[in-house]
């Protein structure tokens, strides 16, 4: 008999199996810092994770609310200023992988942090780029996770904030000193990858219990599936475990002072 | 060197209306109740500058002190939105504002630049990002050895940078511990800089290598006890993470604002926040 579980917890097992043992890895604050730190707490004890407050190495046992948690400092191998974090350690060429979430993305993984609307008057004002617009292009390569939703996928994005590939897929074509951009996009329905070529996003793999009509429905763009569709690998009982003990404990702290 | 000053008069003297204000603290050490002491002198027409204006600048924005915010973050973390930054950007409420918004790496770099006395700060950043299309102080250049486009913006170099810390000992020398963000940086590239810390100390009993600012580059020290709740001190105090949830109804709307403001910042005579939540 199958496990149960939600489509929130397949996200994010399925972003933390993203993660190998051993990379370093700058983490947003959310969904992707709750699966990088499931990932150090399953299958990848030595990821190293860094987040953007200048924690380098840290390894939090309640996942922070803000991105400059005092867990998050005092469980660090060290904590530098965030210059030296944005300067030596990230554009310095030290991050293998960038784990991103975002309020919208678009067929070419362009991610708008800023503003639905116009720029002058904003229909939604959004909490802007912080660390993102560097982080995509100066770690190896990006992970993204996100709730698929029509809203959130988009065809194009209202607001380029930080880079995937540009409105035209060649965004990073002959940029010296870039990295690769998104490699994956993990969402509560399915795993997609830039096409080679086109660097369109494209359906790799979907979750189990969820349909093509699903996804469709659920993006805002005529999204394209892969000829090998691949079905997700379902959580195992120990990543489930985990996952509700670490969601438990961040709950109770936060609920606490 | 540094002098003791009350923190309201830290800010009488070196906070004037219409002045460029830092008042930095990544997540951690956010001068909270310098925040309110410039809200009760009733401040007008700043410029506030700070990577991500979390409650404090939703505070003072909405108490009526801000002409322009230029920030890289804005908002409430881990919760949402900042509902005061919002209302004054898309409402015009108490007045309107005028918004710049960077990334992180180029508003850490334009500290740091300031610091070093520099005009500007030159980064590999904004690739591909529109915000150069919406803020014109991001320019590129062309380094002159390698020819590869870098992006450049103006250093940050405040009238006054304001920053919280956890001691400072007799002579004003203040240590900085934890996240450490971008405090240093800050008060070394501004004209004047008020720190306000937990306690003044005999001996800041440190170790060689550790953020501690000399007193002689600083302009004032201020006592303020649990002047960063609801954020934090490290060594101290943690967070209040139940507050910044909380915060999210009160911002959302201007009486219950309004109200708060009343209750826990004018009316607060012991003049630190850290008493009312």
């Amino acid at each position: 008999m199958s496990l149960e579980y939600t489509s929130s917890e397949m996200m994010s097992v399925t972003a933390a199996r993203a993660l190998e043992n051993g990379m370093t890895c700058f983490v947003g604050i959310g969904l992707p810092s709750e699966a990088a730190n499931l990932a150090r707490l399953t299958h990848a004890p030595d990821v190293v994770l860094i987040y953007e407050s200048g924690t380098l190495q840290t390894k939090p046992d309640i996942l922070p609310l803000s991105i400059g948690d005092g867990e998050l400092c005092e469980s660090a191998l060290t904590t530098v200023a965030v210059p030296e974090m944005f300067r030596y350690w990230l554009q310095g060429g030290k991050v293998d992988v960038g784990f991103l979430g975002t309020a919208q993305i678009d067929r070419f993984a362009n991610l708008n942090t800023t503003l639905i609307g116009d720029y002058k008057a904003p229909k939604v004002r959004l909490p802007g780029g912080g660390g993102a617009p560097e982080i995509a292009t100066n770690a190896g390569e990006v992970f993204i996770t996100l709730k698929h939703s029509k809203r959130a996928f988009v065809k194009d994005v209202d607001f380029v904030t930080t880079l995937g590939f540009g409105r035209d897929g060649k965004g990073r074509d002959n940029v010296p000193n870039i990295g690769k951009g998104p490699t994956r996009v993990i969402t509560d329905l399915c795993v997609m990858k830039p096409d080679p070529e086109t660097k369109e996003l494209v359906v790799v793999s979907l979750h189990t219990g969820v349909s093509r009509e699903d996804v469709i429905e659920a993006t805002g763009w005529e999204i394209r599936f892969a000829e090998q569709l691949e079905s997700t690998p379902e959580p195992s009982e120990n990543e489930l475990t985990i996952l509700r003990e670490l969601k438990a404990r961040t709950e109770r702290a936060h609920a606490g002072a | 060197m540094a002098e003791f000053l009350s923190l309201h008069d830290a800010v009488a003297r070196y906070v004037e209306d219409g002045a460029t204000v830092a008042m930095e603290g990544f997540t951690h050490l956010i001068p909270f109740a310098a925040g309110h002491e410039v809200i009760r002198q009733k401040k007008r027409d700043l410029t506030l500058i700070r990577m991500t204006p979390d409650i404090i600048y939703d505070q003072l924005i909405g108490a009526g002190c801000a002409k322009k915010v230029i920030f890289s973050w804005g908002g409430n973390p881990g919760v949402g939105s900042l509902h005061r930054l919002r209302d004054a950007v898309e409402k015009g409420w108490p007045r309107k504002i005028e918004i710049l918004e960077h990334s992180h790496a180029a508003m850490a770099c334009a500290f740091e630049a300031g610091a070093a006395g520099l005009p500007l700060a030159v980064f590999r950043g904004y690739i591909g990002s529109e915000l150069p299309s919406v803020n014109d102080q991001i320019k590129f250049i062309e380094c002159p050895f390698t020819g590869e486009r870098l992006a450049a913006v103006p250093s940050v170099r405040p009238d006054v940078s304001i920053v919280h810390a956890q001691r400072a000992d007799r002579q004003g020398n203040v240590l900085v511990e934890g996240i450490v963000g971008v405090q240093k940086e800050a008060v070394l590239a501004a004209k004047h800089s008020i720190v306000t810390v937990e306690e003044i100390v005999d001996d800041l009993d440190t170790h060689p290598n550790a953020c501690v600012i000399p007193g002689w580059a600083i302009s004032a020290v201020a006592v303020a006890e649990k002047g960063a709740l609801p954020s934090y001190t490290h060594g101290y105090y943690d967070r209040s993470n139940r507050f910044y949830k909380e915060w999210d109804a009160i911002a959302r709307d201007r009486d219950a604002f309004t109200q708060w403001l009343d209750d826990n910042v004018f009316n607060d005579v012991q003049h630190h926040a850290g008493e009312t939540i």
